[in-house]
């Protein structure tokens, strides 16, 4: 899409700007590593992670943080997307780290491995001793995220001290850390939920199907739609029904809302998340709810 | 906004940074910006207007939207450097929302460094600051290209034409001293929504554009250096895939243009070498492109084989960077931690390439409200600004910074602490 007066469209200096942002952090550490999951952030980002080394293979391994609680649509489209880049896939195991004591399941309703993520996030960063990890966040998903930098310290502990981050000008990042420490890099930062969506319609991206219209069980909770699996711990008070819905986020199917839609197509659906007036996070993340600072506080434990 | 107009339409992104602070009324006019564009969601807002009435507050409080971190909330501060994003059918804006307090300096350096424009608050009651002149000091020390001076709280003056004018030209007289490019006055009320996305009724006697408008309209495509061509070589690709013939030969040298418009054809040098050759192709992210220019990030292939590494620069013949190990620069420290001394060793990252350095002599120390320069100054403190003389063990590729913000600005290093600690801006080199 070259112009004679050598303007960009927003998508095109996006793509630039996380390309440099990777290919940087690529240059710089000895063993990065991609957090894919399967959801459209994390596979914006393994699209950009092809740009920026084509024609060579993708130099780092991805990893997937898997609470067990998955939706199995996600993980087939995880597995046969690592397959079809020739990649290698770490898959770091909540239930592991529950089954080996590092971490206590919750109890109750609510119960979510949402948080016991982190130890297994941690231990797996220790275990490979990655020094990058490449994440999909963005800083229009939420206000703590909104102050973090590009490329993210973390200390041994992989503790996020949002008062003590390291300025970030330019395009120049700072990646020096000791032995033990590591960096998050979020080249996504300055996109937005819009610019995700319009860049998979661009790239032509494949999704898992659920985030698209389709019919299943679901019930009602804080306000939410869950899906009726056997992780939600759907109370007898909870009746389950069937809706025609789509996913808008995909995180741990145990707190991770869906919502009531027809929208079948890529067209249909940016659509509608053009004209929605609440945000992602808000709409479809039960662990974002629990306060004002929920977020801030599970990142400086060294979640994503 | 349908989603049509969104992505039909070939829409750029305008990067501005906000300086004032809270009692400027800088947080409210973020959330009047989101909020009149209405890049403020439901659920953002009932958060808002929640913790607004639970303070007693008389208006729901816009400011709320920007302060992100439990400390900033509590005491009713901005910390840190924020990027908020909205979008009009025209343009996506990406905002720096920096603190204006003075112990915040290095962040509304850090917000600068990559604003297109700086948006700088005058309270109408008070008039030029301090720190207003801190602000536009810094704002053209980073030289971003574009300055507006909002006036705020005009509905506080009776929304009246004599004050707004002592205000332009108190500022202007000060500008004056400074080189600023282009100059935009507004005047506005943030709490009131007067002149932020539509013209105000109250200040008929205005007849500039709403602050809105001009973001949209202001015209940032000549900001970019397209004139000397500089390539950082950041990344070498090679295949290695012995059983595709074609990639078996393949070295790419990737990176982004710093600056210029390169093109297949093009003969050009490499940095240190001295060598030249010419460019075969240009991979794009989305294939081969006939040209490459800021902010690309694209693949050169060349029709020599010159041993080449990230950190060397790719430019042209008779327009080539500066190869230099000294350097002079104003910085801008930026860690409580230590002070910048003579004689203390740093690193230095500049452009793709890290090398160490040494603080030669610290020629001044400059006074950010009054431009005064104490040449007796023996280091700088946090937040303070000066020039100062580095020897770097390697040489450097550099232009002046007003020459190109990419390849004239560098970050210092601190290796005992790991941290960042200086921004620079390079004024000469040999």
């Amino acid at each position: 899409m070259q112009r004679s007066d050598y303007l960009l469209s927003q998508l095109d200096v996006l793509e630039a700007e996380s390309i440099q942002i990777i290919r940087e952090v690529a240059a710089e550490f000895e063993r990065p590593v991609l957090l894919f999951s399967g959801g459209k952030d994390s596979i914006v980002m393994l699209r950009l992670a092809q740009k920026a080394f084509a024609p060579a293979p993708i130099p780092f391994p991805v990893m997937h943080v898997d609470t067990g609680h998955n939706f199995p649509e996600v993980i087939e489209y995880r597995d046969r997307r690592v397959a079809e880049l020739g990649l290698r896939l770490v898959v770091a195991s909540v239930q592991e780290s529950i089954d080996q004591g590092r971490v206590q399941e919750e109890t109750g309703r609510r119960a979510s491995r949402n948080r016991l993520q982190t130890v297994t996030l941690l231990d797996a960063i220790e275990e490979h001793r990655f020094d990058a990890a490449f994440g999909g966040a963005r800083r229009d998903e939420e206000k703590a995220r909104a102050k973090e930098r590009v490329v993210s310290f973390r200390d041994e502990f992989g503790q996020w001290d949002p008062k003590n981050q390291r300025p970030e000008l330019w395009n120049l990042y700072n990646t020096r850390i000791r032995q033990g420490e590591h960096v998050r890099v979020f080249p996504l930062s300055n996109w937005t939920e819009l610019d995700i969506w319009d860049y998979i319609r661009r790239e032509e991206l494949e999704l898992p199907p659920i985030y698209f219209a389709h019919t299943r069980q679901v019930f009602e909770r804080d306000g939410m739609l869950l899906a009726d699996i056997s992780y939600a711990n759907r109370g007898d008070d909870e009746p389950a029904f069937e809706a025609t819905v789509r996913y808008r986020t995909v995180g741990d199917a145990s707190c991770t809302g869906a919502v009531k839609s027809a929208a079948g197509t890529l067209d249909e659906v940016i659509e509608e998340i053009a004209a929605t007036r609440i945000t992602e996070r808000g709409q479809t993340r039960a662990d974002d709810r629990a306060s004002e600072a929920a977020m801030e506080d599970r990142k400086k434990e060294g979640y994503f | 906004m349908s989603a049509q107009t969104q992505t039909a339409k070939q829409m750029d992104i305008l990067r501005f940074a906000t300086a004032g602070s809270v009692d400027d009324g800088k947080s409210t006019l973020i959330g009047r910006l989101l909020f009149d564009s209405k890049s403020i969601f439901e659920d953002q807002l009932e958060s808002v207007e929640r913790t607004s009435a639970d303070r007693g507050e008389e208006y729901t409080n816009l400011a709320l939207l920007t302060d992100g971190l439990r400390a900033e909330r509590e005491q009713g501060i901005t910390i840190d450097v924020a990027y908020r994003y909205f979008a009009t059918p025209r343009r996506k804006f990406i905002i720096a929302d920096t603190p204006g307090h003075i112990q915040y300096t290095r962040n509304m350096v850090t917000g600068a460094s990559t604003a297109d424009l700086a948006i700088i608050l005058v309270d109408a009651r008070k008039g030029i600051l301090e720190q207003s002149r801190r602000h536009a000091f810094l704002t053209t020390l980073l030289k971003v290209p574009h300055l507006v001076v909002a006036v705020n709280k005009m509905d506080l003056v009776d929304y009246d034409q004599g004050v707004y004018e002592r205000i332009v030209d108190e500022f202007t007289a000060f500008a004056s001293k400074l080189e600023v490019s282009d100059l935009t006055f507004i005047p506005l009320s943030a709490l009131h929504g007067d002149n932020v996305v539509e013209r105000s009724v109250n200040m008929p006697w205005f007849e500039g554009p709403s602050l809105l408008h001009h973001l949209e309209h202001v015209h940032i495509a000549s900001d970019r250096n397209l004139i000397d061509v500089r390539f950082p070589v950041q990344y070498v690709i090679r295949p290695h895939a012995s059983t595709d013939h074609d990639l078996h030969d393949y070295r790419g040298y990737a990176g982004q243009v710093a600056g210029g418009v390169l093109k297949p054809g093009d003969e050009v040098v490499h940095l240190p070498s001295g060598l030249t050759t010419t460019i075969t192709h240009i991979d794009g992210p989305n294939g081969p492109v006939e040209q490459a220019h800021p902010p690309m990030s694209v693949t050169l292939r060349l029709a020599d084989e010159i041993d080449i590494s990230r950190g060397d620069m790719i430019a042209r013949p008779n327009n080539r960077p500066e190869s230099a190990q000294d350097i002079d620069a104003m910085v801008c420290w930026m860690t409580p931690d230590r002070r910048l001394t003579p004689r203390m060793r740093v690193v230095l990252k500049h452009t793709t390439r890290t090398a160490k350095a040494m603080v030669k002599s610290l020629n001044y120390r400059l006074d950010v409200n009054t431009l005064h320069r104490d040449e007796d100054a023996d280091g700088l403190d946090v937040n303070e600004i000066g020039r100062i003389a580095l020897r770097v063990t390697q040489p450097l590729f550099v232009d002046d910074y007003g020459r190109n913000r990419l390849t004239g600005g560098f970050i210092l290093i601190d290796e005992a602490t790991n941290n960042t600690v200086a921004a620079g801006m390079i004024i000469g080199a040999r």
